[in-house]
């Protein structure tokens, strides 16, 4: 049980993808304009991120033994038609919901972040349950990271920013701040 | 440039379905032929890597030692992994490894140890003498603590060597300001959470194992075609 | 893209003027993960390298057999292919700089950096220019990730390649050699290029 805890706090503070491991900074520079629409994109990624640890989890115990040099193809392939499949699921049983977040979907499968989460758990070797338990975490981890991006940008577009440190320098800078202040959860649950 | 535009629009024109399962099919084709190559060629010397790095660690953590077996328990006494009639596969954390002197007598047991540090999981081997009941070594196996404080849990010569020896009854204590008894551990200034990890580890691993290596080891048994392999054990 | 290219030209512009961290800020997920050291830097840029240099000649080779609506799933294949064989290579022949780079050496997959070269310039080139575009966007990452590793190491161990550079007394700056440094880092960075821009401009007016 604190194993799984471990493993929820672990993945969503601590480690956190995006601030400690630098994955999935492509839509968090990209799309962390507004919050509403982090929040969103933010779901959609630990959805998708679960469905990739189920597979992730399939692979490993069933198709890898007998072939392991196609564990990245076999995940990539897997990331891919997974994020396509789940448009077109949404699609078909709620349009609306697709509008909402049907351009962001296609973003995820670029999201190394996903294929970082299912290679992390094969080499962990994490059992089903733990899979789905990182999953959620890392996948909240990175939805509060790009909320919270988004929330200070919205904030610095109000704000005086001399020409030239506006765009993606600033926004480094506050990332690097942010990944500061994720620190003081280093030793969190610790041992 | 002319021929550029030419294959962009001959493209363009809906291509048929047997055209697209054909690039398809060339492209897996390719990948899988290189795969399979790079595969075949690269495994063995994997391989050999990683049991080179096995060796080296136990060595290591059970000073003298020249050879190892992987040994697990079952039916109340420890025996070889390499024994296990075929179909029935060992959960690698169930595994130890009896470490063995250049006359093949029993020196002690290496175990793999794991648990949360200060940043992420460490993982850990430690030397292990049931006779003693003592940890003859230890060496950090996988860790993420910070460069320059954490780190030192490895880096730091005076804390590992503090490990060998130290006793395990009642279990290994973490203290600050200089060990006074033979089961305690000076704590690294700035670091106290990750030593207290690594002390944690040994312990947690230890009343895992313990009652386990209490019975004799078992004897070292020669691989069947070992000369080269056992060659390599003792450069 | 006009007949007079050439390929000077089409090298030197992915080192300097079209730079893809720099300039395009493409593929920072390695760039910053692994930049804390100039060996790890180099190492990446030399994986990230051989990997964009492969799928380069390979798309460019097959661009006339790839159809248009597979084509990136087939990037993607290929792509894949050489990055697990740049994976076991090196954890065959340096399982210490393996180690040390773990899983970001399987991420270079999804580094749009080299997924972008393919879409925009391999698939509509000659092998030879391929060749040569890759060659040159992979020098200019490698430089990037190079000037990233090599002030991380500096600043946050007081050391380069390894060999301490300053004196006794030097008190390393932990923190650039932790993630955040590495924002800021990178940060400082793209400052340092707004600015010469902005400079450029000025001058020109």
């Amino acid at each position: 049980m604190s194993d799984l805890a471990w493993i929820f706090i672990s993945a969503l503070l601590v480690n956190n993808f995006t601030l400690y491991y630098f994955l999935g900074l492509c839509p968090f520079f990209g799309v962390s304009s507004k919050v509403s629409v982090a929040v969103r994109l933010g779901l959609a990624t630990i959805f998708v991120m679960i469905i990739t640890s189920l597979a992730a989890t399939f692979l490993t115990t069933f198709v890898l033994p007998h072939a392991p040099y196609l564990k990245l193809i076999s995940f990539i392939i897997v990331i891919a038609s997974t994020v396509q499949f789940v448009e077109m699921v949404i699609k078909k049983l709620s349009p609306t919901l697709f509008r909402a977040m049907g351009i962001f979907l296609p973003l995820i499968t670029t999201n190394c972040a996903i294929l970082f989460l299912a290679l992390t758990q094969t080499s962990k070797e994490y059992t089903l349950v733990q899979g789905l338990v990182f999953a959620l975490g890392a996948g909240g981890g990175f939805t509060i990271a790009l909320a919270l991006m988004a929330g200070l940008r919205e904030e610095g577009e109000l704000s005086k920013v001399p020409n030239i440190v506006k765009g993606t320098a600033l926004n480094m800078i506050i990332a690097g701040l942010l990944s500061l202040a994720f620190m003081g959860f280093a030793g969190l649950f610790s041992a | 440039m002319k021929e550029v535009e030419l294959t962009c629009s001959a493209t363009a024109k809906e291509p048929s379905a047997l055209r697209l399962v054909l690039t398809l099919g060339i492209a897996g084709l390719i990948s899988g032929f290189i795969l399979v190559f790079v595969y075949q060629y690269t495994a063995p010397i994997i391989a050999a890597n990683k049991a080179k790095a096995l060796r080296e660690a136990v060595f290591k953590v059970v000073p003298n030692s020249a050879y190892l077996q992987e040994l697990h328990y079952k039916d109340g006494e420890l025996v070889r992994v390499a024994d296990e009639s075929g179909g029935e596969k060992v959960q690698p954390g169930e595994i130890l490894y009896g470490a063995y002197g250049p006359d093949s007598g029993f020196m002690g047991y290496a175990i793999v140890g794991s648990g949360n540090g200060f940043q992420d999981t460490i993982r850990l081997l430690y030397g292990y003498d049931p006779v003693q009941r003592a940890v003859l070594g230890m060496h950090i196996l996988d860790s993420k603590e910070t460069p320059g404080l954490g780190d030192k849990i490895y880096k730091d010569a005076d804390f590992v060597s503090q490990f060998s020896p130290v006793l395990v009854d009642p279990s290994v204590e973490l203290v600050k300001g200089g060990r006074k008894a033979d089961n305690q551990i000076d704590a690294i200034t700035g670091a106290t959470i990750s030593s207290d990890a690594v002390v944690k580890i040994i312990n947690n691993a230890h009343q895992k194992w313990d009652d386990k290596t209490k019975g004799a080891p078992p004897k070292f048994v020669p691989p069947p075609p070992p000369k080269e392999k056992e060659k390599d054990g003792n450069e | 893209m006009s007949a007079t290219k050439s390929y000077s030209e089409e090298f030197l512009k992915g080192i300097w003027k079209e730079n893809p961290v720099f300039i395009q800020v493409l593929g920072m997920c390695p760039m910053l993960a692994v930049t804390n050291t100039a060996v790890n830097a180099i190492a990446m840029g030399v994986a990230t390298a051989f990997v964009l240099l492969g799928s380069s000649i390979l798309v460019s080779l097959l661009r006339k057999v790839i159809a248009k609506p597979v084509r990136i799933s087939t990037y993607i294949v290929i792509i894949a292919t050489f990055v697990t064989v740049a994976d076991y290579s090196i954890e065959a022949f340096s399982p210490a700089l393996h180690r040390e780079l773990g899983a970001f050496i399987a991420l270079i997959v999804v580094n749009c950096l080299i997924l972008g070269r393919q879409e925009a310039y391999s698939s509509k080139n000659t092998v030879g220019f391929a060749i040569v575009d890759a060659s040159g966007m992979a020098i200019g990452f490698a430089f990037a990730l190079f000037c990233l590793g090599a002030t991380r190491e500096i600043l946050g161990f007081g050391t380069f390649f390894g060999s301490p550079i300053f004196g006794e007394h030097f008190e390393p700056w932990v923190i650039m050699a932790l993630p955040p440094g590495g924002f800021l880092m990178l940060g400082f960075i793209l400052l340092f290029f707004n600015w010469l821009e902005q400079r450029k401009k000025g001058a020109a007016v």
